[in-house]
């Protein structure tokens, strides 16, 4: 059975319409409008454990919404969930007892507190016996070089810094399931680089399950084997992320002279509102081959390129089309 | 179920341990702080005696008397809001930033998390202060001490801090629907402090009942302190009923509790 299993999940937000200037705050006050708008529509997805799954969608679409809803603290409008057998926000104290969160945003450690003494408050919060505190702790520490850290109080640390003791923090009672909410946002190269392998190291080796929003692809490129992309509360995909790359090519032809192209083959084009000249950028999502000849053979061609596109390109010209 | 309280309490106990350790890190601010908290809470004890100098009585109501309600109430209070500080600053600093969300995410309940997010040593400044005006009530009005009133003082020390308590939760409950935490509680806290200084005989009646059976602030301090003083209640309340009122104060706590789950169902419905 899945370990998380989300069934037409919605969520619908009330929002208080602000009215501009001083005389529409003091109105607000009294006669209140509000708007409703769903963040989530009806999202359904499953996932078994030890995947590693890519969650992404541009700003807005409903991720920290999923997230959020996933993580029993916020409850759905409609819609089912169930994690680990429970459901997450019935049940909140057992649920989030066997999942590590970490938002990029924002810190789950205590601000004035040496990090030493935030991950042994978690001991206790979250009652990890002291032998296996002890021997989880220690190898974190190592694994995410944390050494040097350990006695600097949370609000000192840099954001690389901070990131990895956060992401040691969610791992101290050994979760099953990790939800990492944009982990690598702000952080340098090389931070980046480290948090991943980590993270990787985690899914493979603990084979830890781990659902992970972000806007780098090259988290996603990195890390993910699947992919979800959420636009407007809506899964508008849920595949693999090498369907993905192959879904999309960009063949680059160099006509003999400014072609005609059939109706069919002008709207492939990468940029179809562009004045056509002798070198035309296709995208194409599927049978490149039979694309390839059609072309060759309709048109004088002078030369003709296939590339992949970089995966960043393909996921911006979707979050485009999808508007 | 024994043993999950024995350990939620040790938790609690770790936490505070932990906040007073970062308090007393700044060694100096925490002197300045404590007499600070010492020295203005004490104006209103120098403002009572003025009263008291120009006028000689309140009724029938001696200085000593009123002294004894000032201190209990000026100890209870300082008591509670030493402990409640996360429910005080509850509206800024956990709804408002999203903070909260952190709490939920840990498997402990969020009143514990909460009662354990900062102990505020420096109130020590006001409670030394009401202790002191207390004791000299105390030696004053001679009292003829039996093991009930002993018992019935102590209950009402702590019902008092748990009613004070209580108000704290309330107001933080309120900051889910209005982050900013009100000012209208403070109309309870401080004013209730205020208030409670004087015996509630003196107040009118509708004021008499709204702290009788509504936010029973009277049934903490004024009703156990007749029955301490060993004298008949003007309002012509029986002993017994001054025995039993300090209940209230733990049923008001209780009340608050359930209004917090009320609010914590709301928040995570609206997720604002």
């Amino acid at each position: 059975m899945a370990q998380i299993l989300v069934e037409n999940l919605e969520k619908r937000y009330r929002i208080a319409e602000r009215k501009p200037g001083l005389w529409g705050a003091v109105s607000g006050l009294v006669n209140r409008v509000y708007r409703d708008v769903d963040a989530l529509h009806g999202v359904s997805f499953s996932i078994e454990p030890g995947e590693l799954v890519g969650y992404i969608g541009p700003n807005g679409a409903g991720k920290s919404t999923t997230i959020k809803i996933l993580s029993g603290i916020l409850v759905p409008s409609g819609g089912h969930c169930i994690i680990n057998n429970r459901i997450p926000w019935k049940d909140r104290v057992a649920h989030v007892a066997g999942i590590g969160v970490v938002f990029g945003q924002r810190t789950q450690l205590w601000w004035d507190l040496p990090v030493i003494e935030s991950f042994d408050l978690l001991k206790d919060i979250y009652r990890v016996l002291p032998l296996a505190y002890r021997t989880i702790r220690d190898e974190l520490i190592t694994l995410l070089d944390l050494e040097a850290l350990l006695d600097t109080p949370v609000r000192q640390l840099s954001l690389g810094q901070r990131m990895r003791c956060d992401l040691a923090a969610s791992l101290i009672h050994q979760p099953d399931i990790l939800f990492l909410d944009e982990p690598t946002i702000g952080l340098d190269a090389v931070a980046k680089l480290s948090l991943r392998h980590f993270v990787k190291r985690q899914n493979r080796e603990r084979g830890t399950t781990v659902l992970l929003t972000t806007h780098d692809m090259d988290d996603i490129e990195f890390l993910c084997d699947r992919l979800m992309l959420i636009n407007h509360g809506t899964l508008l995909m849920d595949g693999t992320v090498n369907d993905l790359r192959s879904s999309a090519r960009r063949v680059v032809v160099d006509f003999e002279v400014v072609p005609a192209l059939s109706p069919e083959h002008l709207a492939l084009r990468l940029d179809p509102g562009a004045p056509l000249t002798e070198r035309v950028e296709f995208q194409v999502s599927s049978q490149v081959p039979a694309f390839v000849s059609a072309i060759t053979a309709g048109y004088p061609v002078r030369d003709l390129t296939v590339e992949h596109q970089p995966i960043e390109e393909i996921v911006a010209d979707l979050y485009r089309r999808l508007k | 179920m024994a043993d999950s309280i024995a350990n939620d309490f040790a938790l609690y106990l770790k936490m505070v341990s932990q906040s007073i350790r970062s308090q007393l890190q700044y060694r100096l601010s925490f002197l300045l702080m404590s007499i600070g908290n010492f020295v203005t809470s004490g104006v209103e004890a120098f403002g009572v005696w003025a009263l008291f100098d120009r006028f000689g009585t309140l009724g029938q109501w001696s200085l000593p008397q009123i002294a004894f309600l000032y201190g209990l109430v000026n100890c209870v209070f300082a008591v509670a809001e030493g402990l409640a500080r996360g429910f005080d600053i509850f509206g800024s600093e956990f709804v408002k930033t999203g903070n909260f969300d952190r709490l939920l995410l840990r498997p402990r309940s969020t009143v514990l998390q909460l009662a354990g997010h900062e102990f505020q040593i420096h109130r020590i400044g006001r409670f030394v202060q009401g202790a002191v005006v207390f004791g000299w009530a105390v030696w004053m009005l001679g009292i003829d001490w039996h093991a009930g009133k002993v018992l019935l003082l102590v209950f009402t020390f702590v019902a008092g801090v748990a009613f004070f308590y209580a108000l704290f939760i309330i107001q933080a409950t309120f900051s889910f629907w209005a982050t900013e935490s009100l000012e209208i509680m403070n109309t309870l806290t401080y004013g209730g402090v205020e208030t409670a200084q004087y015996p509630l005989a003196i107040y009118r009646k509708v004021f008499r009942r709204f702290f009788t059976y509504i936010v029973p602030l009277g049934c903490i301090t004024y009703f156990p302190a007749i029955a301490v003083f060993g004298i008949d209640d003007p309002l012509g309340s029986s002993r017994l009923f001054q025995y039993m009122a300090p209940c209230a104060g733990l049923g008001f706590f209780a009340a608050a509790i359930f209004l917090w789950r009320f609010g914590i169902r709301h928040y995570t419905s609206t997720g604002s």
